[in-house]
């Protein structure tokens, strides 16, 4: 009883956990799975032929293939113009300081159905054909916010004074700005771009309102729920999550044994 | 918290604490005397913050027991105890202003009607004004007061005191010092002050443990510890120590004084000085506090009363720090003697490459074993500013 | 320097005309935030000023639509689908309630319980994002399936007829009703709580938990009064983050609810994307934001943390 009251929070955090973990069980699971019909919601039989033939289903494998290409150019656009908003706002004043700030964080304040059915009136009312760039440059847009946040809060964490070192020991603007601020704003950078990635990669409303006729990964498991669902589907999501975990956690033990190797 | 077991001392028996296989305090037996001022001394990692924690309940001994008064508190988890800490970083709750950090031991004690005292208490640590202001608004000398007054509203029977001064600069930090003495004397609690400043617990407590490698080196009196060093490490943490290595001559009859030589010196102490037992023929490292020590010219050494411990040497450094002058000076026994001169009437013979003859009353001499290292407490110093450093 | 001299040539920098920054250095700022400002200008601002149009314009598809100042769009919208208004705000605050419910613990384990297994956790936490929402949000069709396992033990222990009786579900059935489709929504934003939650759990200095049970505060109580008020800047993010998009939604409610749990988001998308009634659907999208940011304002002033923006 004693032990329970004191583990109580333990035993709830691994309910919330397994909670959400439950629906990649669900996806590695089916991965394997034979469906009689078109829909892949119950156990039938053990097999391998989806993850035999991932691509065997017309049309998905290009529509990842358009979901990474649209990811990697809305990631590249959106670190770059959020890090130099993130800089002027942190390293700068000036008069527009807090009208910026506030347009910055209205994207994130608002559902995205609001945003993806405003610029879908723009494009309508300017005549503008739906497709690829309708969809990078609306990604670009919401994902910005993110960015300008995550590198905001490491370069206002860093230390003034070292850039003021940086120039005493006769570093010029340039010089300090590449051998000292953006080093260290490197993680907060990194974050922002991987976050970019991962949220550009993984929009579903956004895309559903700007897209046309063009069809990215989300959008091709949104029109199998309606058609039928092909077990690829599970193989695809199935492999990209054992990738980021492998990732992750390679990245985890190159960092920490890096850290020992070099002890502070 | 009940008014039936106030009072009674700490008793301290047999605790000690492992983290895995590092023992951070061996089996410790100590009473805190109840109304006392009692600091634990000691470099940075000896233990002595762990021995507060395991009296304030926030760490639990593997081994031994808590005792205060006559009450096992051993496994009484900190909310249960009569005791109250002032945290080195003073832990003041910063969504909270101060009087609701001030109010904060009271409130959970069900009290209701807590206006008066609080009030009372921050007119004592003269904070009245600052009432309503967050912890982040204070300086650091008002936020360990908030600190102090937060611990003592509670009246504890002990109020545990973990380096509550290390943030403070020097000038704030004697000035605390004397408050802190002052507010001990007024409410005659038992404060268990914990710190790595010898002059801090010199001046402030009635007691002091030495504290080195999770054991107590010595216990007294500030006084007894400083002329009575019992070990080495004493002997250098607390002030500074000459240590000369000697041999043993003779050892003298009933109340007799102890004849030894080092390099070609005969130098003489009362037996009751020595920490062991000597024995002629053996080794005794000799000690003297350099402000025990006079320096006069060497041609001068015929002005020398009889009696008095002499040893030759040359002046090899003196610095001027105003009080005193304190000169360093090679001896055949031993290279670099300390020697601290009054400023009364300074001698322009005294410079550096000056032969000087030095002396001092044998009663002024305190005699350790030898077996033991000489550097002791010196190299547990310059370790703890190492690591200060490495970690800077 | 001497203390003599100090006094005059202190006063020399605060004359402007003698040393003027440079005009190129004076618009450092603005050239770094001219492209990201002008993109969010032109994709952002101006799409609301185009949807305000478009909410009072009238006409059809095939005549073309006019700005009419045509107001009463707003009326006859709200008129017509406050159900799903009201259903998407209740859904979304339930299932914002039930993120904070079930995040709190599993935050609170990570920072401060979980020691070496800290890292793993977060990843675990982390991990599902890489999956596409869509295919986990479909697992949740064959978890709550009729008949499947997890129906049948929440019908053995009766918590079916405790949330059928609530009107949450209907009979043995869990997908195709409400409770699903708020599972769903639960499911989908709980890590936008979970981890702004820790990251506000992890800062607090664990000496000011000993501090409180010095000062008599029983476990119990080192919560309510010093854990939790120093936790609400992840608190307010936390509901934040996961109350703004969930109003929105309408993945989950398509999903795995019925005709019956369509919310706004499902009403505004199928306006725009299947029945073109472009006015409607911008009229709706412009009350579902008044009303979100109205919402949201209130939240944070009542919660006191104006500081968090």
């Amino acid at each position: 009883m004693q032990w329970l009251r004191r583990n109580l929070v333990v035993i709830a955090g691994l309910v919330t956990l397994a909670y959400l973990i439950l629906p990649n069980v669900v996806v590695t699971v089916f991965s394997f799975n034979n469906p009689t019909g078109r829909f892949n919601y119950a156990w039938q039989e053990f097999s391998l032929d989806a993850w035999k033939d991932p691509c065997g289903v017309a049309d998905l494998c290009d529509s990842l293939a358009l979901s990474l290409q649209i990811a990697l150019w809305a990631t590249l656009g959106a670190t770059v113009l959020g890090a130099m908003i993130a800089f002027a706002l942190v390293r700068y004043r000036f008069r527009a300081r807090g009208a910026v700030n506030s347009l910055i964080f209205m994207p994130m304040a608002m559902p995205e159905i609001v945003m993806a059915a405003s610029l879908l009136a723009l494009f309508l009312n300017m005549g503008i054909q739906l497709g690829f760039w309708t969809i990078l440059i609306a990604h670009i847009m919401f994902c910005l916010s993110f960015v300008v946040a995550a590198v905001k809060a490491r370069v206002l964490s860093m230390d003034p004074q070292l850039e003021e070192a940086a120039r005493d020991l006769y570093a010029g603007p340039a010089q300090t700005f590449l051998r000292v601020t953006l080093p260290i704003a490197a993680p907060g950078i990194a974050a922002g771009a991987l976050l970019s990635f991962a949220l550009s990669f993984d929009d579903f409303i956004i895309t559903n309102f700007n897209s046309g006729n063009t069809v990215t990964f989300p959008m091709f498991v949104w029109g199998s729920a309606q058609r039928g669902t092909p077990v690829q589907i599970n193989v695809i999501g199935t492999a990209m999550f054992v990738l980021a975990v492998l990732v992750v956690l390679v990245g985890q033990t190159v960092g920490a044994r890096r850290k020992k190797a070099q002890p502070e | 918290m009940t008014d039936k077991t106030e009072g009674g001392d700490v008793r301290l028996a047999g605790i000690s604490k492992h983290y895995g296989t590092f023992t951070a305090v061996h089996p410790l037996d100590l009473t805190i005397p109840q109304g006392s001022f009692f600091a634990l001394l000691g470099a940075s990692g000896c233990g002595k913050t762990t021995t507060l924690r395991m009296i304030a309940g926030l760490e639990e001994p593997s081994t031994g027991t808590v005792g205060l008064g006559d009450r096992d508190v051993t496994h009484l988890p900190p909310y249960k105890r009569p005791v109250n800490t002032v945290f080195q970083s003073y832990a003041l709750f910063p969504h909270m202003d101060i009087y609701e950090n001030v109010a904060f031991g009271l409130r959970r004690r069900g009290i209701t009607s807590v206006k008066k005292q609080v009030d009372e208490m921050l007119e004592l640590v003269q904070l009245g004004q600052f009432a309503r202001r967050k912890p982040h608004q204070l300086s650091g000398g008002q936020q360990q007061r908030v600190a102090v007054a937060r611990a003592l509203i509670n009246h504890p029977q002990v109020l545990l005191l973990d380096e509550p001064l290390g943030a403070l600069d020097l000038k704030l930090r004697r000035q605390m010092q004397l408050e802190l003495k002052r507010i001990q004397t007024e409410v005659g609690i038992t404060f268990v002050h914990v710190t790595h400043d010898q002059e801090e617990a010199m001046t402030m407590a009635d007691t002091v443990a030495v504290m080195n490698a999770g054991r107590v080196e010595q216990l007294g009196a500030p006084a007894e510890l400083y002329e009575n060093p019992r070990t080495t490490f004493v002997a250098n943490f607390l002030g500074t120590s000459n240590l000369i290595q000697a041999s043993v001559e003779s050892v003298g009859g009933a109340g007799g004084d102890v004849d030894v030589s080092a390099s070609g010196a005969k130098l003489r102490l009362p037996v009751a000085r020595c920490s062991t037992t000597p024995r002629a023929g053996g080794q005794l490292l000799v000690g003297v506090r350099p402000e025990k020590i006079s320096v006069v010219p060497a041609d001068e050494e015929h002005t020398i009363g009889a009696g008095r411990n002499k040893v030759t040497g040359r002046i090899v450094d003196s610095s001027f720090i105003g009080v005193s002058t304190q000169y360093v000076v090679d001896s055949a026994v031993c290279p670099e003697l300390e020697v601290y001169v009054q400023n009364i009437e300074r001698d322009g013979r005294l410079v550096p490459g000056a032969e000087v003859v030095l002396h001092w009353n044998p009663e002024h001499t305190f005699g350790l074993d030898a077996a033991q290292s000489m550097l002791a407490g010196t190299t547990a110093v310059a370790g703890a500013e190492q690591l200060v450093e490495e970690s800077a | 320097m001497s203390a003599t001299a100090a006094p005059p040539q202190a006063a020399a920098p605060a004359e402007p005309p003698a040393h003027k920054p440079s005009a190129r250095k004076r618009l450092v700022p603005y050239w770094l935030l001219l492209p990201g400002i002008l993109w969010l200008l032109v994709f952002f601002v101006l799409p609301m000023a185009y949807q305000a149009s478009t909410s009072v314009q009238t006409g059809s598809l095939e005549e073309g639509f006019q700005v009419t100042w045509h107001f009463r769009t707003y009326w006859d919208a709200l008129t017509e689908y406050y159900p799903q208004f009201l259903r998407s705000l209740l859904y979304a605050g339930t299932a914002t309630a039930l993120c904070l419910l079930l995040g709190y613990p599993l935050a609170y384990l990570i920072a401060f319980r979980a020691g070496r297994w800290r890292n793993l956790l977060l990843i675990l936490v982390i991990a599902p994002f890489f999956t596409s929402f869509l295919i986990r949000t479909l697992a949740w069709k064959t978890i709550l399936a009729d008949g499947g396992p997890v129906v049948a033990a929440l019908n053995t222990v009766g918590f079916l007829d405790v949330t059928s009786w609530l009107g949450l579900t209907e009979g043995d059935r869990v997908l195709a009703t409400p409770l699903a489709v708020v599972c769903g929504l639960t499911y989908n934003f709980l890590p936008f709580m979970i981890l702004p939650l820790y990251t506000s759990l992890e800062r607090i200095d664990t000496r000011l938990h000993e501090a409180a049970q010095d000062l008599y505060a029983r476990p119990a109580t080192v919560f309510r009064k010093v854990t939790f008020p120093l936790s609400m800047p992840g608190v307010v993010a936390g509901t934040l983050l996961t109350f703004i998009p969930a109003s929105g939604d309408y993945v989950n409610a398509e999903l795995l609810g019925s005709a019956d749990t369509r919310m706004i988001g499902n009403v505004i998308q199928s306006q725009y994307l299947r029945i073109l009634d472009y006015p409607t659907a911008a009229a709706l999208s412009f009350i579902l934001m008044a009303v979100v940011l109205v919402m949201v304002t209130i939240y944070i002033r009542r919660a006191g943390t104006e500081d968090l923006v």
